[in-house]
């Protein structure tokens, strides 16, 4: 992949890199598929790369070396999907918050299931509260 | 109790002081915004001219929580943000009164995933629940009277045996 984008980049002039996502197909051999856009501002067109990762081992190059922007959408790709990025070593939680189990766009999380940084209080008729 | 010489101009302060206090508290709220989400347009359309949230003695948002008295809420509270809205009540003093403006901010609406908090009672006491996504500023008045009529009625613990 590392290998793939620097041809896009320097070849074919894909200077922008627009977003790396990830889909999860449940029971599929290789679960995860790794979306990255690219985006060529001199000739005007986009590319789509996809590539399979299997559950175990849900590992990707990352392409921080050569676009710095990536960085950010790496974090985010590893929040909500846990996938790996060879050679981020910076993958803390973007969106999500230090001590989130799990990973929230898998298909396998729960929908409703809820990780409070506060602790809930006990139901309170606040009306009847003196002041 | 001991025995006291009853003064009639001032019997009637001494037993009505509780809503004395109460009206006088209920037309100087000093609303403190919390605003995270798309109901910040409606807040802006209720106490802007139109509506005017003024007339009703809640006015003056102050953008500081300590000198506030009126916490309202605005909008999506998320699960990532709760300990900001937590600290923010803590810094208010006595007394405090919560507002929950819209549905997010009552109940999370229709988030009900990871990301977003169930309702803002899950942390902090609400005394007033607006609904509505987003609510009418008619709404939102009504609740602000709602809130005052609370007060008015409520007890107030400034009233004591020296006061």
């Amino acid at each position: 992949m590392l290998a793939l984008a620097g041809r896009l980049k320097s070849e074919f002039a894909f200077d922008l890199f627009l977003d790396v996502t990830a889909v999860d197909w449940p029971g599929a051999p290789l679960r995860f598929e790794v979306v990255h856009h690219f985006y060529s501002t001199v000739h005007k067109v986009r590319v789509r790369v996809k590539q399979r990762v299997r559950e175990a081992e849900p590992v990707v190059d990352s392409l921080v070396s050569l676009y710095g922007s990536a960085g950010y959408m790496e974090r985010e790709c590893h929040d909500m999907y846990g996938i790996r990025f060879r050679g981020n070593d910076d993958l803390r939680p973007i969106l999500l918050y230090e001590g989130f189990q799990g990973h929230p766009l898998r298909k396998d999380y729960p929908k409703q299931l809820e990780q409070p940084l506060v602790p809930y209080r006990p139901p309170q008729r606040a009306l009847e509260r003196e002041l | 109790m001991t025995a006291h010489t009853k003064h009639a101009s001032f019997e009637y302060l001494t037993t009505r002081k509780d809503e004395l206090v109460g009206w006088a508290r209920k037309f100087s709220l000093f609303p403190y915004p919390f605003v995270t989400a798309c109901c910040a347009m409606e807040f802006m359309a209720v106490s802007a001219s139109a509506y005017d949230t003024d007339r009703f003695g809640a006015a003056l948002p102050r953008f500081s929580p300590r000198q506030a008295d009126l916490l309202m809420v605005v909008g999506t509270v998320t699960q990532k943000q709760a300990p900001i809205l937590l600290k923010v009540y803590e810094q208010m003093c006595e007394p405090k009164w919560v507002m929950a403006f819209g549905v997010c901010a009552t109940s999370g609406g229709f988030y009900q995933n990871y990301a977003s908090l169930p309702g803002i009672d899950r942390i902090i006491p609400v005394d007033v629940y607006v609904p509505g996504c987003p609510p009418r500023p008619e709404m939102v008045i009504d609740g602000i009277m709602r809130l005052q009529e609370t007060i008015a009625r409520g007890k107030h613990r400034i009233i004591n045996d020296t006061f």
